[in-house]
């Protein structure tokens, strides 16, 4: 229990931050018409690509002579890069579509 | 120097996020959003690729080039070549691939810690009987790991249902107590692993990393078992809530390295995911729990359809053209089946044909038409049908009453009136289009086979309602035809 509790004071600047970028994720979505579900969707699908940092961080750290680690960083990588390409590329191909007219 | 510069960095990534999803949200700024979005992501990467401090060795920047490389090509060509009318399948792919990326993250950690910390593991125990593991890291991991498997394992099935790999959905023998238990024993040997470290002794008292793997299998598995007993129609209720599942892996992997810009990003689609999963269920009147834990075709549909039946009618293209022509308002209801036959271009040639004979011509559009909401928006927008053309279900109901002939294009159980009078029926109580309310009710199916939640359609005897069968595209190029030789 004591462990919990010096973990939340420990970590309070953290906790306020995600508490918050909820609420944000929660307004910025309020009010959305139907017709851009689907685009929204996609869109935030290549934003969760963020992921992609924190693989390229891996890679930046691993040592040399580890290559399980080297491999799967390098297959993180790819992945994340597909996730945030692909969807970003796809999103605005969907949006392209509404312009038009 | 360097590291103040990425963290601006990570605060541009962090605002841009937020203001392009906020932008994507209106119709007129959406495609800048989505653009703003994309350069604060490459803000972020290149920050943190060029603005590392320390030293790295060039072979490890060429394996990161190389990976990135290879990624965008692949992923800037799917993304360019895939039909419209796969776009479903598409999101669910590429959110599999974040959340695999998030977990082999956690592996690569969870393999570094293991190298690195055990020795101390070993010693503080043996000397002082207490050996705190650190707890925050070893939630981030494992949680990362977990949620990261789950959303790709899911995905996958997710995407090989709506492609038609996987077309029933399959129900093992209590599939809900099964996954009940199956994510009991992830979560507990989660708890059990950051309690302990992570790491357990042999019997020869060696130590082995090698519950990281079981936990890995248990996710990946509890992923396969949560998708495969949901129904096709339910499929853009699961992709939505596995993508705010990515992103929740994603804000673990910034709790790891104190990431903002992960952090944000992360929760951002965690948090906007999760309403948007809530705000599909609302548009079919389903609650969440029951699309997860009891899916479509069970006790409910296996109890016999509807008993009364009357009469079928059909109608030739002949007189379905002369009912169109002196029509004064007709309403078309696109459905799936519209898109999967090809048939949204034919559809804009009949209504451009229409309003130039002088009949006035809508769409009506279900939230859940397609198979994600929004959907057929994006496919019939690809074929130049104009914004304002298509109508929301609460704006065109009210005009059904002065409608004169209603087309119904490959759509079924948005149209359904069992929705509103069957209370056996799995689909009573979702908000429907209101069809039966016009003078014509007109048909275009293939066949009598029943829709995508698998239930029959009464809508179909009434004594309104015609069936004008054939494949969507053949037939509306064929009543075109027909439209283009009178007057």
């Amino acid at each position: 229990m004591r462990e919990i509790l010096s973990f939340i004071s420990e970590n309070r600047e953290m906790i306020y931050f995600v508490v918050l970028s909820i609420f944000v994720g929660i307004e910025v979505i309020g009010g959305v018409p139907t017709v851009l579900h689907t685009p929204l969707m996609s869109g935030a699908n290549a934003i969760h690509g963020v992921v992609i940092v924190g693989a390229i961080y891996v890679m930046l750290h691993v040592e040399m002579d580890n290559y399980l680690g080297l491999g799967l960083g390098f297959l993180a990588v790819l992945l994340g890069t597909l996730n945030v390409v692909g969807g970003f590329v796809v999103t605005d191909r969907m949006l392209e579509m509404f312009k038009k007219k | 120097m360097k590291h103040n510069i990425l963290e601006i960095c990570y605060l541009i990534g962090s605002v841009t996020f937020i203001m392009g999803l906020k932008m994507m949200g209106n119709a007129k700024t959406a495609r800048k959003g989505n653009m703003v979005g994309a350069l604060g992501m490459t803000i972020a990467i290149l920050g943190t690729i060029f603005l590392h401090e320390g030293e790295v060795s060039g072979m490890i920047y060429g394996l990161i080039f190389g990976a990135i490389a290879l990624g965008t090509i692949i992923g800037w060509m799917t993304a360019k070549k895939v039909q419209m009318t796969k776009m479903p399948e598409l999101v669910s792919m590429f959110n599999g691939m974040g959340g695999a990326c998030a977990a082999l993250i956690s592996l690569i950690e969870f393999n570094h810690y293991y190298h690195s910390e055990f020795p101390k593991v070993v010693l503080n125990a043996a000397i002082t009987g207490a050996y705190h593991p650190p707890y925050g890291f070893l939630i981030a991991v494992f949680a990362g790991l977990v949620i990261g498997s789950i959303s790709f394992s899911g995905s996958v099935i997710a995407f090989l249902k709506l492609n038609g790999t996987m077309d029933k959905p399959i129900r093992l023998p209590a599939y809900n107590i099964v996954n009940l238990v199956v994510l009991i024993i992830t979560f507990g040997l989660l708890a059990f692993m950051v309690y302990s470290g992570g790491i357990i002794l042999t019997n020869d008292l060696q130590p082995s990393g090698i519950m990281i793997y079981a936990l890995l299998a248990l996710a990946l598995i509890y992923g396969i078992l949560f998708t495969i007993p949901i129904g096709g129609a339910d499929m853009p209720v699961v992709i939505s809530l596995l993508n705010s599942f990515t992103g929740l892996a994603a804000a673990f992997g910034g709790f790891l390295y104190d990431n903002k810009v992960m952090l944000t990003g992360g929760i951002l689609v965690g948090s906007a995911g999760t309403l948007l999963t809530v705000i599909m269920c609302k548009a079919m009147n389903r609650s969440l729990g029951s699309v997860i834990f009891g899916a479509f075709g069970g006790s409910t549909a296996a109890a016999g359809g509807p008993d009364v039946k009357g009469s079928i009618k059909d109608i030739q293209v002949s007189d379905l053209a002369v009912l169109m022509n002196y029509s004064k308002k007709v309403v078309i209801v696109p459905g799936y089946g519209l898109a999967v036959a090809q048939a949204q271009h034919v559809i804009h040639e009949l209504e451009l044909l229409l309003e130039e004979r002088g009949v006035e011509v809508k769409y009506a559009i279900h939230p859940v038409a397609g198979r994600m909401p929004g959907h057929m928006n994006v496919l019939l927008a690809e074929s130049n049908v104009s914004y304002d053309k298509l109508v929301e279900m609460d704006d065109i109901n009210p005009e059904f009453e002065q409608t004169d002939v209603v087309l119904i294009v490959g759509a079924n159980d948005v149209v359904n009136p069992a929705a509103k009078t069957d209370p056996s029926s799995p689909i009573y109580g979702m908000p429907i289009l209101e069809v039966d309310r016009a003078k014509n009710i007109i048909v275009n199916k293939r066949s009598m086979s029943a829709g995508y939640a698998g239930i029959d359609n009464l809508l179909f005897y009434d004594p309104k309602c015609s069936m004008f069968f054939g494949d969507a595209k053949k037939a509306l190029t064929e009543l075109v035809a027909e439209l283009k030789t009178m007057e």
